[in-house]
């Protein structure tokens, strides 16, 4: 071809150029990858090997191949009558875990979608202020909010005494160490995560469009459903993908409300590398939960671009 | 950027300043170790004593056997001796080190699981028993039925501390065995109990010294000294000797295989083996020590204690825990892991 | 009458203000009693700052709190440094093959539950102290690295993605060198963005319990580890003390943080 010789020339000096650029690009995220390559993703592959180990006596693993760990996840044998059935020791806990973590979404997203308005429509000047009202609590150590709220409900904790004090109540009314108190801790504890993306997505959302649905006579009820909602939904994504995923591997606050006896997953697969001496079945529950927060962020971000890219 | 060098280095070199003489790193049970005999070792020595805590003998074997923990010394229970022993996690002790050696008491001196106390130094020992807050439940405390089968005022209000050997043996007397058993029809009763007797409870945590103290735990298994503690504070609260079988259990200090400062650690031992020391262990948590000639140094309050002197109707049903058989200790794990949805 | 709110919801508002009284009670209450006479941490008896000295008596707490400040100060430092290449090397470039690749791995920490992470990296650390005997910091330096990498990464890619190549064209037909235009122009630019990476690095790595409570080894607490042992075992208004210390030090950071903010704009 006539024209193949002339357009070469230039195109290898852009070329070169474009390459030069993807290798100095990989270069300077080299020292990011090489850590986590080494501390996060080489770990993560020994933890999947382990799953496929055999349970040492007294913990740690033998160096064997066994599919004890991944069979034990659902299925247990009784110890006494050698009859196989289903785990519902290990069902209930991811029953729980993830029936939990749903309701914590939900609370902190009725909860949160007003409160992210609210900041979202202060006037310039104070929304500064509120902004960083909500902000303090996300950065509050997450023991000292755990720690908070048990101070709250024990039974000889802040709400029980004022009830006694005010008559209302003769005895101590038993909030703690139940899965109820999990979830107002988590809900505490997730709030601020799902106002943040909420207030972003707003904060964003042009008000002139409100001003739009009442001039056209729809009410408020209307305006927020058919005009807010579609609008500010990458938000309430984000928001959802952030409170439910921490909350499904939640460790800290069941642990320190819930009494050792309402497991979460992240409780059970501590126990497994401590008392409960099975670290396959550990590492296999490890793997799954992170399985399942792969798919819930997939179905989630899927769930996002449907609406069409905005 | 300065600063943060400045203060690493710092913190590295104020370390090692201030230990001349080096650490020693002491794995323990949460809330076992007097401060004040710890102080009392570091001025004496020189030595800086940190202590790691564990809640449970069988969390304390896991981090163990996992390795890389830089322990030097840790304190597990007699049925663990000898687990830690066959393990080779912990090492024979050196005698000629340890000159107050003989201060152990005639009756731990020479026990079936570590001969001649080659192996483990006396810490303290005790017995697991019922607590309960009397203003919650005046009825009859001295029984395993307190938990596995609870009286309506306390139904839902009860802690199960989290110690596998204690509560599944435990369980195991109330339906007539003897711990340890091989037994299945007696271990299969005793799982089928534990597992109907859960729903009643309310937790499985540690840390009843405060709980109980401030009522937010009406009634628990707990071990007794623990328990005094709590009564110290809060009169109502009764420790138990369950009729049907308990548990007497002893905590020994061992010198880790892999430890880093074995010198200290020979030193921390034979400090520990001196009467005033144990005493002052003993005051601190509560529990009774194994070093002859301690008594004399004991607060007046555990002399009488009925926590710590057992009451004579009920030194019969007091079961030394034992080392189980593996398959004895298989079937517990089972059974314990059960019982853990 | 009334003046009609564009923006007024129903309901919206007292929800709203309920949320941020609910926020704030237990934090209040927390501080409050921190400076409670009596041992009770519901029941006012009087006020007293005996807590905070016990606190600061006690010398396993300080020990901690060094320890917490020293690591997070050398997990900022790593996670920042190699958030700002990585975000120089993936923002306002040509898209490349293995683009997304380095997006995910960087950001691979915060996809994971850090359960996990703590789990995998308890089985990775503890077969390197057996096989090295090495028993120091750097593995809870490492680990929280990489905990903190994407927390420092996206807001440095933020600010980077924001920022207009124009000054950076301009230099370079001044003849300045990539270096200068680096040092020069686009560093002091990102400024803010690398800030507030570094801040979050920060905190989150004080923050950090799960991870750190399977890592450490002897002796190695820190002040997120040591309250927890604390919760775990039976409370007095000392963990309240330690508590209204460590938040008195979030709010500063965070103060610092919206106010270096609001200038740069």
């Amino acid at each position: 071809m006539a024209t193949a010789p002339l357009k070469s020339a230039p195109r290898n000096a852009e070329q070169r150029a474009a390459a030069q650029t993807v290798r100095r690009n990989w270069l300077l995220s080299a020292p990011a990858l090489a850590l986590v390559a080494l501390f996060a993703s080489l770990p993560l592959g020994i933890v999947l090997v382990y799953s496929f180990l055999e349970a040492g006596q007294y913990g740690n693993v033998e160096w064997r191949f066994s599919t004890a760990g991944w069979t034990s996840v659902i299925l247990t044998r009784d110890i006494f009558d050698g009859t196989v059935g289903f785990a519902d020791a290990h069902l209930t806990i991811i029953w729980r875990s993830v029936k939990l973590s749903l309701l914590t979404t939900l609370i902190t997203l009725i909860v949160g979608f007003p409160t992210a308005w609210f900041i979202a429509t202060r006037p310039p000047r104070s929304r500064a202020l509120w902004l960083f009202l909500i902000t303090v609590p996300f950065w509050t150590n997450l023991l000292i909010r755990t720690f908070a709220i048990n101070e709250i409900i024990r039974n000889e904790g802040l709400i029980n005494t004022v009830l006694l004090r005010l008559g209302l109540i003769a005895e101590p009314l038993r909030m703690i160490y139940t899965d109820g108190a999990v979830l107002v801790g988590m809900a505490y504890v997730f709030l601020p995560l799902m106002v943040l993306p909420l207030f972003a997505a707003m904060d964003r959302f042009d008000m002139r469009l409100l001003e739009a649905g009442y001039d056209l006579y729809a009410s408020r009820w209307r305006v927020l459903r058919r005009i807010v909602l579609p609008i500010v939904r990458p938000g309430v994504v984000a928001g959802s993908i952030l409170v439910f995923i921490p909350a499904l591997g939640a460790y800290v606050t069941p642990r320190v409300l819930g009494g050792g006896k309402n497991m979460m997953l992240g409780n059970f697969i501590e126990l497994q590398f401590g008392q409960g001496r099975n670290w396959p079945l550990g590492a296999a529950f490890s793997m799954a939960l992170f399985a399942v927060v792969m798919l819930a962020m997939l179905a989630f971000v899927r769930a996002a671009g449907r609406e069409g890219g905005r | 950027m300065n600063r943060l060098i400045a203060a690493t280095a710092l913190l590295m070199t104020s370390a090692a300043l201030a230990n001349a003489e080096g650490v020693l790193n002491l794995y323990n049970w949460g809330n076992y170790t007097s401060p004040e005999m710890i102080a009392k070792f570091e001025a004496e020595t020189g030595i800086k004593v940190t202590i790691t805590d564990y809640d449970s003998n069988d969390t304390a074997l896991a981090k163990i056997e996992a390795g890389g923990h830089g322990f030097d010394l840790v304190v597990p229970s007699a049925n663990f001796i000898s687990i830690y022993r066959d393990k080779g996690l912990i090492a024979e002790l050196d005698l000629s080190k340890l000159a107050k050696h003989s201060n152990i008491a005639p009756e731990w001196a020479n026990v079936e699981w570590d001969a001649g106390r080659k192996f483990s130094v006396p810490w303290q020992w005790g017995t697991t028993g019922v607590a309960v807050n009397t203003s919650v439940y005046g009825g009859d405390i001295n029984t395993s039925s307190i938990w596995l089968d609870p009286p309506p005022e306390l139904v839902g209000k009860i802690n199960v501390t989290p110690e596998m050997n204690d509560v599944v043996n435990l369980a195991i007397m109330y339906v007539g065995g003897l711990p340890c058993t091989e037994d299945t029809a007696i271990l299969k009763k005793a799982r089928d109990v534990l597992v109907a007797a859960k729903p009643a409870w309310m937790s499985m945590d540690y840390g009843m010294e405060d709980k109980m103290a401030v009522g937010d735990v009406p009634a628990s298994v707990y071990w007794n000294g623990g328990i005094l503690r709590a009564r110290l504070i809060n009169p109502d609260v009764v420790y138990g000797y369950p009729r049907e079988g308990y548990i007497v259990w002893m905590d020994s200090v061992a010198l880790l295989s892999d430890a880093a400062n074995v010198d200290n650690a020979y030193k921390f031992l034979d400090f520990i083996m001196v009467p005033e020391h144990a005493a002052m262990i003993s005051a601190f948590a509560r529990y009774a020590n194994g070093i002859a000639g301690s008594d004399a140094f004991m607060p007046d309050d555990m002399k009488t204690a009925p926590e710590v002197v057992i009451p004579e109707e009920f030194k019969a049903a007091g079961h030394f825990l034992p080392t189980c058989s593996p398959k004895a200790q298989e079937y517990v794990t089972a059974i314990w892991t059960e019982l853990q949805k | 009458m009334r003046r009609f709110s564009i923006t007024s919801l129903p309901g919206f508002t007292p929800i709203a203000l309920l949320a941020f009284v609910a926020l704030y009670l237990p934090i209040i209450a927390l501080v409050v009693f921190s400076f409670n006479a009596s041992k009770s941490m519901s029941v006012w008896g009087g006020f007293s700052l005996h807590w905070y000295e016990s606190a600061w008596a006690n010398d396993a707490m300080r020990d901690a709190t060094t320890r917490s400040l020293v690591i997070a100060g050398w997990a900022t430092l790593i996670s920042t440094t190699a958030a700002t290449l990585a975000a120089l090397g993936t923002t306002r470039t040509a898209a490349f093959r293995g683009r997304t690749f380095i997006y995910g791995m960087v950001n691979q920490t915060l996809m994971v539950p850090e359960i996990v992470t703590a789990v995998s990296l308890l089985i990775f650390f503890a077969a390197i102290k057996v096989a090295t005997g090495y028993q120091g910091l750097a593995y809870l330096v490492l680990a929280h690295s990489i905990w903190c990498m994407p927390l420092a990464y996206l807001p440095i890619r933020a600010r980077l993605e924001g920022m207009d190549l124009a000054l950076e064209t301009a230099a370079a037909d001044l003849y300045a060198s990539r270096w200068q235009t680096l040092r020069r122009i686009t560093l002091p630019l990102m400024m803010p963005g690398i800030i507030a990476g570094a801040m979050l690095a920060f905190v989150t790595s004080l923050d950090t319990v799960v991870i750190t409570e399977f890592v450490k080894s002897a002796g190695q607490d820190t002040l997120a580890t040591f309250m927890l042992g604390q919760l775990r075992r039976g409370v007095t208004p000392e963990v309240n003390a330690i508590s209204t210390g460590l938040l008195v030090l979030t709010v500063l950071l965070l103060a610092a943080f919206f106010l270096i903010t609001r200038k740069r704009g």
